[in-house]
């Protein structure tokens, strides 16, 4: 389990993180979103112990990161932004020195080198130098020291940057394969991995979190303006010039044998429909187009017209939460 | 302290420069020997018993001084430059565990330089030339002391940068400075010299070489290493308020 409180962390005038809060429940897997420089690698690091909170309090696994240290990290495996390693070390020797910095037991060593290799599928190259391996094998050394000592925490700092996606797909089985058994916090800034592992996502933005939620849900709550795909037995100029005299529908385009059609709300999708089979004409297809979470995303952290409040979903008014939208469009669409 | 230790010294002797350096270690020592033992030989008269270990310690201590800055210049910035050193703070160690298991793997590698040398005054055995105990003791723990000094300084500069060649280029910068500080006695008036000769690593290095020990002189060396790896321990501190780089 992972708390984080009121979490407040500057660098002389900077503040990187400005007042966070979230939890990650035992055995959840929580995407940590954000734009690069939104203060995740930060709160990340924090949560590591790699520094203390200037304000505020994290607790890993119940233990305070600053007042109960060292139990924080037994109890944390971490993956630092680009996958460091000691490229002169083999991968066995890498993970045996983790194994003892991590104080295991001595005699736990050699079983839990044997099952981190395992389990990141590093047998076939663990007397290679890690120097030696390609990049997607030395993220996996990296994974593999995380999960060392089997601990509960699992904090993942862009574990998939800079792989292909075959690569990426292997790292996103893995942390899916660790739901449910470990508490991760997976960070990203790139939106599908995280729909694919996380049950829930948290998004940063300028050191704060403005939106927190199932994927889904979150996809589905922001999306007030959604499209829908409509194909009918009419011409399809017809079909166009019908759909948009219809009061709700803000754009309507022809995509070869269909028409994509921008509805600001669930009345204007039944007026569609009404308009098309008053006609007498009929719908072969009418598909709801729910925004991805990239567009989510962009709108929170990009644009943020449109989201302005957007509340949490228990409704509660936690700081942070209330500031998408605020301050108006800033130009950082681009950043996803 | 003891993993960072093994570690340490596991990642030295895998690297090609672990082997140069120790190589020219040996090779320069071995013929600054032979030379110095010529010399003794062909002028004869001399102290071979302490004059001979006098010149031979004074051009050790140069070696020390050429080859320890390279030595630790990885320790910190080659960790530091792999983003391997915030993997370390998230483990349960200490920072003072870091720097110690560090420090001690660059003590552990000189310390191994060093035993190299003691082929020397065994040459000189079986010729039934002179080897006296106590001026070889003192010698040693000097070059020791010293070297231990010299490593402390470059395991703090080594903290400080993610580039090895800063590294070992400022540590050379701040030991020709404690070299250099006493060389124009007549440039500074009596006070400043004083303070300037007490700081001054090379002149500590003299009484051990004529073979004597003098407890101030130990205590200043161990002190000098004490303040370089509590600096050090700031150093490695300062992520707390300017971040991890």
């Amino acid at each position: 389990m992972i708390e984080v409180s009121h979490l407040v962390k500057t660098f002389g005038d900077l503040a990187a993180v400005d007042d966070v809060s979230f939890r990650v429940g035992p055995g959840e897997c929580v995407g940590f979103l954000g734009p690069n420089g939104a203060g995740k690698t930060t709160t990340m690091r924090t949560i590591a112990g790699i520094f203390p909170p200037t304000s505020g309090t994290v607790t890993v696994a119940g233990h305070d990161v600053v007042r109960d240290a060292d139990a924080a990290r037994r109890a944390l495996g971490y993956f630092p932004e680009h996958a460091p390693f000691y490229p002169e070390l083999t991968v066995e020797e890498y993970l045996a020195f983790v194994a003892r910095a991590k104080r295991l037991p001595r005699k736990a060593r050699p079983d839990a080198v044997a099952r981190a290799l395992a389990a990141c599928d590093l047998g076939a190259v663990r007397r290679r130098l890690v120097g030696t391996l390609s990049k997607g094998f030395r993220q996996r050394v990296g994974l593999a020291q995380a999960l060392l000592g089997d601990p509960e925490v699992l904090v993942l700092d862009e574990p998939t940057a800079g792989l292909d996606p075959a690569q990426k797909r292997e790292i996103a089985d893995l942390v899916l394969s660790l739901r449910g058994r470990r508490t991760v916090l997976f960070s990203s800034h790139v939106l599908p991995e995280v729909a694919q592992v996380a049950q829930r996502v948290v998004i940063v933005d300028r050191g704060r979190v403005v939106a927190e939620d199932e994927a889904g849900a979150l996809a589905a709550r922001l999306g007030g303006s959604s499209a829908l795909r409509l194909r009918a037995d009419a011409p399809v100029g017809a079909l166009r010039d019908a759909v948009a005299a219809v009061p709700g529908v803000s754009d309507v385009a022809v995509e070869g044998d269909r028409v994509r059609v921008e509805i600001a709300g669930e009345e204007a999708r039944a007026a569609v429909s009404r308009a098309v089979t008053s006609r007498g004409w009929t719908i072969l297809e009418l598909a709801g187009e729910a925004p991805t979470l990239e567009e989510v995303f962009l709108r929170l952290v990009g644009g943020g017209r449109e989201t302005a409040g957007a509340p949490s979903r228990d409704g509660d008014a936690r700081p942070g939460r209330d500031r998408a939208g605020a301050d108006g469009p800033r130009g950082r669409g681009g950043v996803a | 302290m003891i993993a960072v230790l093994r570690k340490e010294l596991a990642s030295w002797f895998a690297s090609p420069l672990a082997w140069v350096v120790m190589a020219l270690f040996l090779a320069l020592s071995g013929f600054y020997f032979y030379t110095n033992l010529s010399f003794f030989l062909l002028n004869g008269g001399f102290d071979l018993t302490r004059g001979l270990w006098q010149y031979q310690f004074v051009d050790l201590l140069q070696r020390n001084f050429f080859l320890l800055p390279l030595v630790t210049m990885r320790l910190f910035a080659e960790e530091r430059r792999h983003g391997t050193l915030e993997l370390l703070w998230t483990y349960p160690l200490r920072d003072a565990q870091i720097v110690l298991g560090k420090y001690l793997a660059a003590l552990v590698v000189f310390a191994l330089m060093l035993a190299g040398t003691a082929i020397h005054p065994l040459l000189l055995l079986p010729a039934g030339a002179p080897v006296a105990a106590g001026p070889l003791v003192a010698g040693y723990l000097g070059l020791f002391l010293v070297g231990a000094a010299f490593l402390a300084c470059g395991t703090f500069v080594s903290s400080l940068t993610d580039s090895q060649v800063l590294a070992a280029a400022a540590t050379y910068t701040l030991l020709v400075l404690f070299w250099a500080l006493t060389w124009n006695e007549f440039a500074v008036g009596a006070p400043v010299l004083w303070i300037l000769s007490g700081l001054s690593l090379f002149d500590r290095f003299y009484t051990f070489a004529r073979g004597g020990i003098d407890t101030r002189d130990v205590v200043f060396l161990l002190l000098f290493a004490a303040v370089f790896l509590a600096w050090t321990l700031l150093a490695l501190g300062a992520r707390r308020w300017r971040g991890v780089r």
